[in-house]
C-alpha cells in the first residue's frame, strides 16, 4: 500500500511541478517546452513502476517498466535481429520502393489532366481502404521472408504518396504558370524549376504519413507467416508464452524505430521546404 | 461531376490490368491441372514448365487463358470470381449463417464502431481539456503526437491476450484496440481545430467578457467541426484495420479479420480477396457516411 | 507600319466563352506601339486592358484581327523571347534567393554560368537591390520583392516590357518611389514598355502615350500623346500641362463609362 501512497503522491507532485513551469514566466521557453512532457513522461513511468509493485500485478497482464528495461538490455541481439528483418529488410526496402513508384507515376499521371482527375479520386479512395488486409494474400505469392513483407509496405504506401504527390505538382498559380510560358520554358524546365519545388510541401507530406504505414504494415504482415524472425513474429510469439516483457521491449523498438523514422524524414523536409511558411516559424 | 468519364476509365484500367494479371500468375496451376486431366500441353512434362518463363507459356498455350479466369483455388482470382464469391457469400446466405459474409462484417463492424465512439468520444474530451488547459497541453501534446509517428497497433495482439487473461472476451478487445487506434488522430486534429479560430475572433470575445465555456460553445466548437471531420474519417479507417488486425492473434472464428486468416491457412484465395473487398466496401462506407454526415452538418452551419 | 513599330494590332477581337454566356474582352482595338514608348493602358476593370496585355504576350489567343510584335506573330515572338512579363505580385519563388529568382529566365534560355551571373549583378543594380542578391523573397518588403520581380523581366534583354499594374497592391508612397525609378530606368535602357493601371496620376506621370478603355465590349476609347517631357520629376504632377492631361483621361474614361450605360 505504501507503493500505491507513494505512486498518487509522486503524481501530485509532478502535476505540481508541471503546473508551476506552464503557469510560470518562462512558459515559451523551449527548455520549458522540452522539459514538461519530459517530466510527465517520467511521472508515469515511475507511476507504472509503483503500481505494477504495489498492487503486484501479475507479470501477464502488464509487466513494470524497470522489467521491460531489463529485458531491453538483456536481449539486444535478438531485438537487432529482428529490427534488421523487419525494419530494414522489409520497412524500408519496401518504402523505398513504393514511394518511389508512387512519385514517377504521379509524374506521369500529371502530364495528363484526363489521368489525373481519374486519379485523383481512385487514389484517395484506396488510401482509405485496409490495405494491410492484402498481407495474407501477398505473404501466399511472395513467400513468408521480408520479400512479403515489402510487398505489403509497398502496397500501403503507394497511395497516400501517390496522391499527395500528383495534389502538389498542382499546387501552382496560373501566375507562375504565365511566367514561365512567357519565358518559353519547356515542360522538363516547368516541372524541374517550378512544379517539383512547389509539390515538395505535399510530397513530403505523404512522405512522413508513409513512414508509420511502412512499419504498420511490416509488422502486421508478420502476422501472418513470418521466419522465426522479426518484430511481428516475436511479438505474436511471446504474446502466445505470456512473456510480455519481451512485447513491450518489441514495443519500445517499434517505437524508437517509428519515431526516428519520421524525425529524419522531416529533417530532409526542413532541409528541402525550408522556404515554406510552416517550416519559417 | 466532370471527374465521372475518368474515374470510370481508370477503374476500367485497373480492372483490366487485373484479368491480365490473373493470365500469368495462374496459368502454371491451369496447365497442372490440365495435364493431370488428360489434355495437350506445352511442353508436356511439369519439370520442362517450371523451366520455362511464365510468358512462353501463355504463347505456347493460348487455349489455356480462359481457364486462368475460373480456377477453384487460383494464385490470382479474377474480378469477376470475387464478384461471384461476394454475392454468393452475402445475398445467397442467411446472415446468421457461419458463411455468411454479413455475419461476419458484424462482428468486426460492431466492435469497430463501438471503439470508434469511445475513442472519438475521449478524444474530444482530451482535447477539449488541452485547449482549455496550458500544462496539460505542454505534458500531454507532444506525446499525443509523438504517438502518430509509432506503430500501436502493434500492441494489438498483446491486448487481445492480456484482456483474455482477466477474463474479458468477445467485442470488447477489439473494441478497445479500435478505441485506442482512432483516440490520437481525434485527438490531434480536434486541438488543431479548436485552435483554428483567428486572433481578431478571440479578441472579439474577449471584448464581450465572454466565459472560457462559451468560447467554447459558441466559437472553438464550431470552429473546430471541418477539422474533427476529417480526422474522424481517419480514426475510422484505423479502428476497423484495429478490429481485423484484433481478430488474428487468437485465431477468432468469426469476423473479416477471421475470414482473411482462415482463407490464409486453408489456401482459399477466392476467400481472402471477398473477406479484403468485403472490408474495403465497409470502409469506403463508415468513410463515405461520415463524409454525408460532415456535409449535411457543415450546410446546417452554413459553412459549406 | 514604320520601320521602329514594335507592337501593331489591328481590328482585333476577343469573345471568352463562358458559363453566363459570351464576353466580349477585346473589340475593333487598333493600336501601334513604337520603339522606345512607354504606353499606359487605363479603364475600369474589365475593360481587357489585361487582356490586350496577354493577347501581346501569347497568354490569351485573339479570336479576331490580328497582332504583330517585332514584326511577328505573338507566338513567335513568345519562343524568341521577346518580352519581359511582371504581374500584379512578384511571383518570386520562395524557394530561390532574390538573384536566383533572376536567374531563373536565364538559366530556363541558357546562358552561361558566368553570363548569369554578370547579368544578375547588373540588374540588381539597376533596381537598386545590390546586397540583397542572397536574401529570400519572404525576408523582404513588398516593394523590394516587385523590384526583383522587375529584375527577373530585365535580365535576359528583352525588348518589350508588360507590366500588369505591376505597382497595385503597394502603398502610395512606395508606388511614387518606385514610378521614380521606372522612369529612371526605361531612359537608361530605352526599353518599350506597356503598362496597365488603374491609376490616373500614375499613367500620366510615366506614360508617353495614354491609352484610354472602357467595358463591355471592352474597346479604346481615346489615346493620348503626352507633351511632357521625357524627364520628369515628381513635381511634375503639380503643373498645368499634367494636370490638363489628367483631366483629359478623366473625361475619357467618364464618356467610356456613360456609353456603357
Amino acid at each position: 500500500m505504501m507503493l500505491v501512497a507513494l505512486a498518487l503522491v509522486l503524481w501530485g507532485l509532478g502535476w505540481w511541478l508541471n503546473l508551476r513551469i506552464a503557469e510560470g514566466p518562462h512558459a515559451q521557453s523551449r527548455a520549458a517546452r522540452l522539459a514538461v512532457p519530459l517530466i510527465f513522461g517520467a511521472v508515469v513511468l515511475a507511476v507504472w513502476e509503483l503500481l505494477v509493485r504495489g498492487l503486484q500485478v501479475p507479470l501477464v497482464i502488464l509487466p513494470a517498466p524497470s522489467l521491460i528495461a531489463a529485458r531491453v538490455a538483456g536481449s539486444l541481439p535478438i531485438l537487432w535481429a529482428d529490427f534488421l528483418q523487419t525494419f530494414v529488410k522489409g520497412a524500408l526496402t519496401g518504402y523505398v520502393i513504393g514511394c518511389t513508384a508512387a512519385i514517377l507515376t504521379a509524374v506521369l499521371v500529371d502530364r495528363s489532366d484526363f489521368l489525373r482527375r481519374g486519379v485523383l479520386p481512385v487514389g484517395n479512395f484506396v488510401a482509405a481502404l485496409p490495405i494491410v488486409g492484402t498481407a495474407p494474400i501477398l505473404v501466399m505469392w511472395f513467400g513468408f521472408d521480408w520479400q512479403s513483407k515489402a510487398a505489403v509496405v509497398v502496397a500501403m504506401v503507394f497511395f497516400p504518396v501517390l496522391v499527395n504527390t500528383v495534389a502538389g505538382l498542382r499546387e501552382t498559380t496560373a501566375m507562375q504558370r504565365d511566367l514561365m510560358r512567357t519565358y518559353a520554358a519547356s515542360y522538363w524546365q516547368e516541372f524541374f524549376k517550378l512544379r517539383l519545388p512547389a509539390a515538395m510541401p505535399f510530397i513530403f507530406n505523404g512522405l512522413k504519413i508513409a513512414t508509420t504505414l511502412a512499419l504498420v504494415g511490416a509488422i502486421v504482415a508478420e502476422f501472418f507467416g513470418s521466419p522465426t524472425l522479426g518484430m511481428g513474429f516475436r511479438i505474436s510469439a511471446s504474446v502466445g508464452q505470456l512473456s510480455l516483457d519481451m512485447v513491450w521491449a518489441e514495443i519500445v523498438v517499434a517505437a524508437l524505430a517509428g519515431t526516428v523514422f519520421y524525425g529524419l524524414v522531416a529533417l530532409v523536409e526542413k532541409a528541402v521546404t525550408f522556404w515554406h511558411p510552416s517550416q519559417r516559424g | 461531376m466532370k471527374s465521372v468519364l475518368p474515374v470510370l476509365v481508370v477503374v476500367a484500367a485497373l480492372i483490366g490490368l487485373w484479368y491480365a494479371a490473373a493470365v500469368p500468375m495462374n496459368v502454371r496451376g491451369v496447365l497442372d491441372e490440365a495435364e493431370r486431366a488428360g489434355a495437350e500441353v506445352v511442353p508436356a512434362s511439369g519439370a520442362e514448365r517450371r523451366e520455362r518463363a511464365v510468358w512462353t507459356l501463355v504463347v505456347r498455350n493460348p487455349g489455356a487463358i480462359p481457364a486462368t479466369w475460373a480456377q477453384e483455388r487460383p494464385r490470382l482470382p479474377a474480378p469477376h470470381q470475387v464478384a461471384a464469391e461476394l454475392w454468393d457469400t452475402t445475398a445467397g446466405k442467411s446472415i446468421t449463417s457461419k458463411r455468411s459474409l454479413v455475419y461476419h462484417g458484424w462482428v468486426t463492424l460492431s466492435a469497430t464502431l463501438l471503439g470508434f465512439a469511445i475513442g472519438t468520444g475521449l478524444g474530444i474530451l482530451l482535447a477539449v481539456g488541452i485547449v482549455q488547459s496550458k500544462v496539460m497541453d505542454m505534458s500531454v501534446m507532444p506525446w499525443a503526437i509523438v504517438s502518430q509517428t509509432i506503430p500501436i497497433i502493434a500492441l494489438a495482439p498483446m491486448i487481445i491476450v492480456v484482456l483474455y487473461s482477466v477474463g474479458v472476451q468477445g467485442i470488447i478487445p477489439k473494441a478497445v484496440i479500435s478505441a485506442y487506434l482512432s483516440f490520437f488522430p481525434v485527438v490531434v486534429g480536434m486541438v488543431k481545430g479548436l485552435r483554428s479560430p483567428d486572433a481578431m475572433q478571440l479578441d472579439l470575445l474577449r471584448t464581450y467578457n465572454a466565459s472560457a465555456a462559451q468560447g467554447l460553445w459558441k466559437l472553438r466548437l464550431p470552429a473546430s467541426m471541418p477539422y474533427l471531420f476529417a480526422s474522424l474519417k481517419i480514426g475510422i479507417a484505423a479502428s476497423l484495420v484495429g478490429a481485423i488486425v484484433g481478430e488474428l492473434p487468437t485465431g477468432a472464428v468469426a469476423g473479416l479479420g477471421a475470414r482473411l486468416l482462415a482463407g490464409s491457412y486453408y489456401g482459399q484465395t477466392v476467400q481472402i480477396w471477398s473477406a479484403l473487398f468485403a472490408a474495403a466496401i465497409l470502409a469506403a462506407a463508415l468513410v463515405g457516411l461520415l463524409g454525408l454526415i460532415e456535409r449535411l452538418v457543415l450546410r446546417r452551419m452554413g459553412v459549406a | 507600319m514604320n520601320a521602329t513599330t514594335v507592337v501593331e494590332a489591328r481590328d482585333l477581337d476577343l469573345v471568352f466563352q463562358t458559363g453566363d454566356g459570351p464576353v466580349h474582352a477585346l473589340k475593333d482595338v487598333n493600336l501601334s506601339i513604337d520603339k522606345g514608348d512607354f504606353v499606359s493602358f487605363i479603364g475600369p476593370s474589365g475593360c481587357g486592358k489585361t487582356t490586350f496585355l496577354r493577347v501581346m504576350a501569347a497568354l490569351e489567343q485573339p479570336t479576331g484581327g490580328t497582332v504583330t510584335v517585332n514584326g511577328m506573330s505573338p507566338e513567335e515572338a513568345r519562343r524568341k523571347r521577346a518580352y519581359g512579363y511582371v504581374f500584379q505580385a512578384a511571383g518570386l519563388y520562395p524557394w530561390r534567393t532574390i538573384a536566383g529568382n533572376i536567374r531563373l529566365p536565364l538559366e530556363i534560355m541558357g546562358f552561361s554560368r558566368a553570363e548569369q551571373e554578370e547579368r544578375v549583378a547588373r540588374v540588381l543594380k539597376l533596381v537598386d537591390l545590390e546586397g540583397f542578391g542572397g536574401k529570400y523573397p519572404w525576408q523582404l518588403s513588398g516593394g523590394m520583392q516587385q523590384r526583383a520581380s522587375i529584375a527577373r523581366a530585365l535580365g535576359f534583354d528583352a525588348d518589350i516590357l508588360l507590366m500588369d499594374e505591376p505597382f497595385g497592391a503597394l502603398d502610395e508612397i512606395v508606388r511614387d518611389h518606385l514610378n521614380e525609378q521606372l522612369l529612371a530606368l526605361w531612359a537608361r535602357t530605352g526599353k518599350t514598355i506597356a503598362f496597365v493601371t488603374h491609376s490616373i496620376p500614375e499613367a500620366v506621370f510615366l506614360s508617353t502615350r495614354i491609352v484610354v478603355m472602357s467595358p463591355r465590349p471592352g474597346r479604346i476609347t481615346d489615346v493620348i500623346e503626352s507633351p511632357l517631357p521625357r524627364e520628369r520629376p515628381l513635381e511634375i504632377r503639380d503643373t498645368a500641362q499634367f494636370i490638363e492631361i489628367a483631366h483629359r483621361v478623366r473625361e475619357g474614361l467618364r464618356a467610356g463609362h456613360s456609353d456603357a450605360l
